[in-house]
């Protein structure tokens, strides 16, 4: 008996499959804003991967050097639109750095308060976020509400939910009632723990979230280091590096805080920095609200802050300066500096030129996502295509700030 | 050095770093300022390569974290690339200046800091500096197909250039920018502190004085006197207007309605006229 294999009319034998080259965004839902990948992919298996930026570039630094110091603070806001209270703080710190003006301690534990509270809500975004784009739905949900809580706080205190610009040379804009300090303190007590933690035993041990993020895009440290990581991405390849404790700015120094670290430099470890980092806010927090000390909120220097609104409807000297600052702005004294801080997602920097004018000459933005991004092709090289996204998640990548 | 008042990042102070930094770099450092407990080194365009691998090997700066370009339009050279190199071990900063113009290009840094690639890409694309040897110098942020170097400082804000989406062509277009209002620029500084422009008046200080008086010493010389003033005395029309008017209208102007309150109130009712738009049926449309 003989038989005859029947060949399926669908097989293709021997003939080679080529590399396929397909566009990832810039409308992506993963992608987190306008980021268009062009990737080379092998089957599933990524090959290449060509980032695309500037789809959102505003000319920010262009636009900045024709606004006064001061016109130009809010500008920061919208850069990083997750952490906005964040990017104002290495803008004001570089002002203050070039005019050296002494800033109330009450004005240095507010902005900390705050900043540490744009944490918390930059990590809400973000861990939920990444939660999503590796499938799960709920805890983002959960996270949400505490990120509105987080936006009402500011909104109490600057009168915007988002775009706060709160942060001033010399301190902050307007003091907060002691009303906010309390609930502030409530919350840390009480709300954010419980929504937190639940949301975390949701994830942290989940066996999908694992699969998914556990030994991806491992990056050891020295690459970390060759390719300009910051923030939670060099703390998840093993490097102790915050600015807030080596470089320490405002008060930083008066507080306790630990500096998470990861073991593997993957992107469980990544997201898991973040987790423990939105714990040691609540704890910088906490200690802020405990020893926030009485005294002004701004600069009692009226050539760089402005005077409190009775004292300008009663004193000539006051209504002058008022009119000064808010036409011609302060004149900082010629010279340079790089002022960078620790933005939820990494270093953010600021290179300030001044020639001596009330405008700045050259303001460079050095954002987080840059080089974070660069490393992408790096990082996912040899990875599956649904990796990609746990990848990008795990970066926290804003396009506000990468494009400028 | 002035007291620190600030409350900005505080990291190892400069003056411990900077012989050391110095010796190293040897002959390839021009310059060697601290400025806001900073410490600025300016060194040769060619060797930056060999600074910032001296400075990564024997000082450990390990991180490159940022490039940035700045803009001097009336320096020969006429732009600053920044490198601003970190050292994680030794908690410092650097900034590290080239200079360089159009033309000249600067060698590339990607052959020791893989991050360079995307901070040269970005000064190349906003000022147009050349880096010899960075394989992949594509512009970054600005549109694909965009022309010219937008953060030079002679690039007007607005560009040259605007996008919108086109409802008859169903596609976006690029359009010559049109403003609907002209660009402002508010100067607010003082005048008596450096302000750019000139106040009404000020220009006349600048003027060369006249070489000799414009004021004439005699009457002879403007031809004043006796018999100029007769010459001017002579009539020469018959009746200039003010001379002959006895206050009558000439004009037949009819009085002003207000002023006729004996007018009686008008009545009958308007005839409505042809309607300015309706085509005339005779003519037809044209």
């Amino acid at each position: 008996m003989s038989f005859t294999v029947e060949e399926s009319p669908t097989t293709i034998g021997d003939e080679a499959i080529t590399n396929y080259t397909i566009n990832f965004g810039p409308q992506h839902p993963a992608a987190h804003g306008v980021l268009r990948l062009v990737m080379e992919l092998d089957g599933e298996i990524v090959e290449r991967i060509d980032p695309h930026v500037g789809l959102l570039h505003r000319g920010t630094e262009k636009l900045i050097e024709y606004k006064t110091y001061l016109q130009a603070l809010p500008y920061f806001d919208r850069l990083d639109y997750c952490s906005p209270l964040c990017m104002e703080h290495s803008y004001v710190l570089a002002i203050e750095k070039l005019m050296n003006i002494e800033v109330p301690l009450r004005a240095q534990y507010l902005r900390v308060l705050f900043a540490e509270l744009t944490r918390i809500s930059n990590h809400m975004l973000n861990i939920g976020s990444h939660v999503m784009d590796v499938g799960a739905m709920t805890p983002n949900l959960w996270l949400f509400e505490l990120r509105e809580d987080c936006l009402n706080f500011f909104e109490r205190a600057s009168g915007a939910r988002m775009h706060s610009a709160w942060f001033r040379p010399g301190g902050v804009h307007q003091d907060v009632p002691l009303k906010l300090l309390t609930d502030i303190g409530d919350w840390i007590e009480t709300r954010l723990p419980e929504l937190f933690e639940d949301a975390m035993s949701l994830v942290v041990d989940n066996r999908i979230f694992k699969q998914r993020n556990v030994d991806i895009a491992v990056v050891s440290k020295e690459d970390a280091l060759a390719w300009g990581f910051s923030g939670p991405m060099i703390r998840a390849a093993g490097m102790p590096w915050d600015i807030r404790k080596s470089q320490p700015y405002d008060v930083y120094d008066r507080m306790d805080f630990e500096i998470p670290v990861g073991t593997a430099g993957d992107c469980y470890d990544r997201m898991m920095v973040r987790v423990e980092e939105v714990r040691q806010s609540a704890k910088i927090i906490k200690q802020c609200v405990a020893e926030m000390p009485d005294g002004p909120a701004h600069s009692t220097d009226h050539k760089v802050s402005p005077p409190l609104r009775g004292e300008m409807k009663q004193s000539m000297e006051a209504l002058i300066h008022h009119f000064k600052l808010y036409t011609e702005g302060f004149h900082v004294p010629a010279g340079e500096t790089y002022v960078a801080t620790e933005s939820p997602k990494g270093e953010f920097g600021v290179y300030l030129v001044s020639d001596g004018s009330n405008k700045p000459y050259r303001c460079k933005i050095r954002p987080t996502a840059f080089s974070h991004l660069q490393a992408m092709e790096f990082m996912s090289k040899g990875h599956m295509l649904p990796d990609a996204t746990a990848i990008l998640g795990a970066m926290d990548i804003v396009f506000g700030e990468c494009d400028r | 050095m002035a007291t620190i008042l600030h409350p900005a990042p505080k990291f190892t102070p400069a003056e411990e770093v900077k012989d050391a930094i110095c010796a190293t770099l040897g002959d390839i450092l021009l310059e060697a300022v601290i400025e806001h407990e900073e410490l600025i080194l300016t060194v040769k365009r060619e060797r930056i390569e060999d600074a910032l691998r001296l400075l990564r090997d024997e000082h450990e700066y390990q991180q490159l974290m940022e490039i940035a370009g700045v803009d001097y339009p009336q320096r020969l050279e006429r732009f600053e690339v920044v490198y601003m190199p970190l050292s994680v071990t030794k908690n410092h900063r650097l900034l590290v200046k080239v200079s360089t113009d159009e033309n000249t290009p600067v060698p590339t840094v990607t052959t020791l800091f893989p991050s360079a690639g995307w901070l040269e890409r970005e000064v190349f694309d906003m000022y147009g500096v050349l880096f010899q040897g960075n394989t992949d110098l594509r512009r970054i942020l600005t549109d694909y197909g965009f022309e010219g170097h937008p953060f030079r400082k002679d690039f007007p804000l607005t560009g040259y250039q605007e996008v919108r989406y086109s409802e008859e062509e169903k596609r976006v277009i690029y359009e010559p920018v049109e403003l609907a209002q002209d660009f402002r620029s508010f100067d607010f500084m003082s005048p008596w502190e450096g302000a750019e422009y000139v106040l009404p008046g000020d220009e006349k200080a600048e003027a060369p004085k006249a070489d000799s008086a414009k004021t004439t010493d005699k009457p002879k010389d403007t031809g004043a006197g006796k018999a100029a003033d007769e010459k001017a005395a002579e009539k020469k029309s018959d009746a200039a207007p003010a001379q002959t008017d006895k206050g009558e209208d000439k004009s037949g102007a009819p009085e002003a309605t207000e002023d006729r309150p004996g007018k009686e109130p008008r009545k009958g009712e308007t005839v409505e006229t042809k309607s300015a738009t309706e085509v005339d049926k005779d003519k037809g449309a044209s």
